[in-house]
């Protein structure tokens, strides 16, 4: 076992922090720790900006391949480049479904037109992409989907119908990825296609979803005989699932470690507001942050076994697959110290109507963790059946 | 980065794995545990000459194997998941961490060389009859006379404190409190003035003493480290036991998860394996989250050990290393047994099964080195004060 990154790597680490000191200043200064957790759907526009300027510095898709525009950078760098990134206060990345979803799946998956047509809007940090899976009736069971995908042969293009649901940045996307029932009379997993669909056109709808917070970043889309080229499908009709559980691999990885980079900031500023209350003079609150604190510690180690434990062969390791389970509680736990450190002031609102603390957005936001990509009642049996080999529950 | 065992590292836990399911078998730890000592002592020779355990992380002039405190803490999982009964914690996690720390060259010769051999065995006795883990827990006390050095008081939940041939006394100067003032002493087994007493406790499987010193007398040469100052050494000695420890628990920890997924895969109710149950599921995959969390602690902890006694950039980080890896640790190990109970239904509450053996002793490691809420505190510390 050995922990330590290289010199090279420090001297990687020192690059990427002094181009973030450097950039992050000016019209970007007041996106300093905005846009993450509760926050999200704070300066859409600027962070929009920011996405270019980091394009600029070519600080996106670090982890791609070089041909496709990233920088092929080692898990270790990636690790760095995130640590560095969130250390910074570097807002809430909008980029982040089509850096870290979209892309790696036309990559993994797509064919060349597509990957020459998509891949460098997404380097560039000019075109958002959102991800149309959960539907009112597949949510857990995700694979119900009834959106339908029809190929008119007159025009040669799908035609897609349906409605999909908690679409995080749909209102901010160029494109969503989709799938669809390309064989109507298929069930579950089968007869399912991944298609890529652009959002401006008449047959697409968005509306926000109003949260319990009073914002809106998730929202429905409707799909009323919208169309999508022939040529954007990512692979055959029928291979749907596949394609979009390919995606589950890209899900977890070095991204983590900046997420947990995240993580501590928003840890900090419990402290520095428990401080200032006084609430860190009660010994049970001292416990709750002292638990926070090494857990959080443990999903860094843990993370760690996950970089340097990888089969190779997309199967996850048992430490992969608690990491949803266990950052999403994390999380949550999180949000009510969060609140429950500052005693009665806690409640106290920013300004009327409902103007909710950053802390308040937090305690409300995280409640959502423990839900969406699998929520925590999804994720047991998850680990339950691949982790331990017990039984799935019998059919009925 | 290369978070994960090597090659060797591997081999040693593989070892001591097939070694232990061979040795310290349900019937084996039952033995041990209704014996006065504790432990078999033929079992324990066998491991010494065989094995050659207890000599893992000596440095090799001393006779040891001079391996890393990861290949320690690989060892002691699996001690922990077989419920290994043998003064392997006492000697080697405290005793001789302690004198690596602590000890003269010519100290480290004399007790070091006769640990690897297998002709002795150590423990550590450093708190007085209420327990704990500050430095207010030192209540025996001392005082010197010409070369000697006399001590009086009381020092309980000795490990091993019965069986042991080498005592390291932790005292304090008579009129001394806090921090200041402590010293460390080797104290052989049949030193005048020396009373052991058993201690029975709730966990079997581990035996504890009391031990008194009526004006105990030993040359001033058996003192180990600084006179009256020596807190700082004793409590980083205690922090890589704490180490070691929690790495024992995690090893318990997935020997219940274990057994139970087999036990729920068995056991059939309503015409289903009670496995197929979500109810059974949850508490299953909590168990493993468990179990995970705290393999990703220990080890991060070892790598930090290790830096601890042979330098590195992580040494800064023992008391944090370890107090994460114990909080959490020993939460694991009780939440997981009682769960473990649970899922057995009534056979589990029986004697005959094992649960309970991996019950009580959870209970009891929870309880030494610092209990979790104590190691939480000193994060807290670190983090808020």
């Amino acid at each position: 076992m050995k922990l330590s990154f290289s010199p090279e790597d420090e001297q990687f680490r020192e690059e990427i922090a002094g181009w973030l000191k450097d950039n992050l200043t000016g019209e970007f200064e007041k996106l300093k720790f905005r846009g993450g957790p509760g926050d999200e759907h704070m300066f859409p526009e600027e962070r929009k900006v920011w996405e270019q300027k980091l394009a600029e510095g070519k600080w996106t898709c670090v982890g791609w391949p070089k041909e496709y525009g990233g920088r092929g950078l080692s898990i270790e760098q990636q690790v760095i480049f995130f640590e560095e990134y969130a250390r910074a206060g570097a807002p809430g990345r909008v980029g982040h479904i089509g850096e870290g979803l979209a892309g790696p799946t036309i990559i993994a998956f797509g064919s060349e037109q597509q990957k020459q047509k998509y891949l460098p809007g997404i380097v560039a940090g000019t075109e958002l992409w959102c991800q149309g899976y959960s539907e009112p009736s597949a949510g857990s069971d995700l694979a119900n989907v009834k959106t339908k995908a029809r190929f008119d042969e007159a025009k040669g293009k799908w035609i897609i119908n349906g409605q999909k649901v908690w679409t995080s940045l749909a209102h901010e996307s160029d494109y969503c990825f989709v799938i669809a029932r390309t064989d109507p009379d298929s069930k579950a997993h089968k007869g399912l296609g991944f298609f890529l669909i652009k959002m401006d056109q008449p047959g697409v709808t968005v509306r926000p979803i109003e949260q319990i917070t009073g914002t809106s970043e998730f929202n429905e889309v409707f799909f009323d005989d919208a169309e999508c080229d022939a040529e954007d499908i990512v692979g055959q009709p029928g291979d749907g699932w596949k394609v979009a559980m390919g995606l589950l691999g890209f899900e977890r990885g070095v991204s983590t470690l900046g997420q947990q980079m995240a993580f501590q900031n928003e840890l900090d500023e419990v402290v520095k507001v428990a401080k200032a209350s006084g609430g860190h003079k009660d010994p049970v609150i001292r416990q709750r942050i002292a638990d926070l604190y090494l857990r959080l510690k443990i999903m860094r180690f843990n993370s760690m076994r996950m970089l340097s434990d990888d089969a190779g062969d997309g199967s996850l390791q048992k430490e992969a697959l608690i990491y949803k389970l266990y950052w999403a509680t994390w999380h949550r736990d999180l949000g009510e110290l969060a609140v429950d450190v500052q005693g009665e002031m806690g409640q106290v609102l920013d300004a009327e109507p409902y103007e909710l603390t950053r802390l308040q957005s937090l305690y409300l936001f995280v409640r959502s963790d423990t839900i969406y990509g699998g929520t925590n009642q999804v994720q047991r049996n998850i680990i339950a059946e691949r982790g331990l080999g017990m039984p799935k529950e019998p059919k009925w | 980065m290369d978070f994960v065992f090597t090659e060797e590292q591997q081999m040693i836990r593989d070892t001591a794995e097939s070694f232990l399911a061979e040795v310290s078998t349900s019937e084996a730890v039952r033995k041990a545990m209704a014996s006065d000592t504790g432990f078999d002592d033929a079992l324990w020779q066998q491991i010494c000459a065989e094995m050659y355990w207890q000599a893992i992380h000596i440095p090799e002039e001393f006779g040891g194997m001079g391996l890393g405190y990861v290949e320690l803490v690989a060892m002691m999982e699996q001690m922990g998941r077989y419920l290994l009964c043998a003064p392997f914690y006492s000697t080697v996690c405290l005793g001789v961490n302690t004198l690596l720390l602590a000890a003269s060259e010519e100290q480290k010769a004399q007790y070091l060389t006769a640990i690897c051999e297998g002709s002795l065995t150590a423990t550590l006795a450093y708190c007085g009859p209420r327990g704990g883990r500050s430095a207010d827990a030192v209540t025996a006390t001392y005082r010197e006379d010409g070369d000697s050095i006399v001590i009086n008081g009381e020092s309980s939940f000795v490990v091993d404190g019965m069986t042991a041939g080498l005592i390291l006394v932790a005292a304090r100067a008579e009129g001394s409190s806090g921090e200041a003032g402590v010293s460390l002493f080797a104290v052989p087994a049949d030193t005048a003035g020396l009373e052991r007493k058993n201690l029975p406790t709730l966990d079997q499987t581990r035996k504890m003493a009391t031990l008194s010193f009526s004006e105990l007398k030993i040359s001033a040469e058996n003192r180990l480290g600084d006179a009256g100052n020596v807190w700082p050494v004793l409590d980083k000695a205690l922090d890589l036991a704490t180490i070691a420890l929690a790495a024992e628990q995690m090893g318990g920890s997935q020997q219940l998860l274990d057994s139970t997924v087999d036990y729920t895969k068995e056991r059939v109710q309503f015409n289903r394996p009670i496995a197929s149950f979500q109810s059974i599921k949850h508490k299953a995959a909590d168990m493993m989250l468990r179990v995970e969390a705290a393999r990703s602690a220990v080890y991060y902890a070892a790598c930090v050990a290790e830096e601890a006694l042979q330098g590195g950039p992580l040494a800064d980080e023992l008391a944090e290393a370890a107090s994460i890896a114990k909080a959490y640790c020993s939460d694991a190990y009780f939440k997981n047994a009682g769960e473990s109970m649970q899922m057995h239904g009534g056979v589990g509450f029986t004697w005959e099964y094992d649960v309970h053996l991996y019950f009580k002793r959870a209970k009891g490691s929870e309880h030494m080195l610092g209990n979790p809420s104590w190691h939480r505190e000193r994060l807290a510390g670190a983090v808020l004060d």
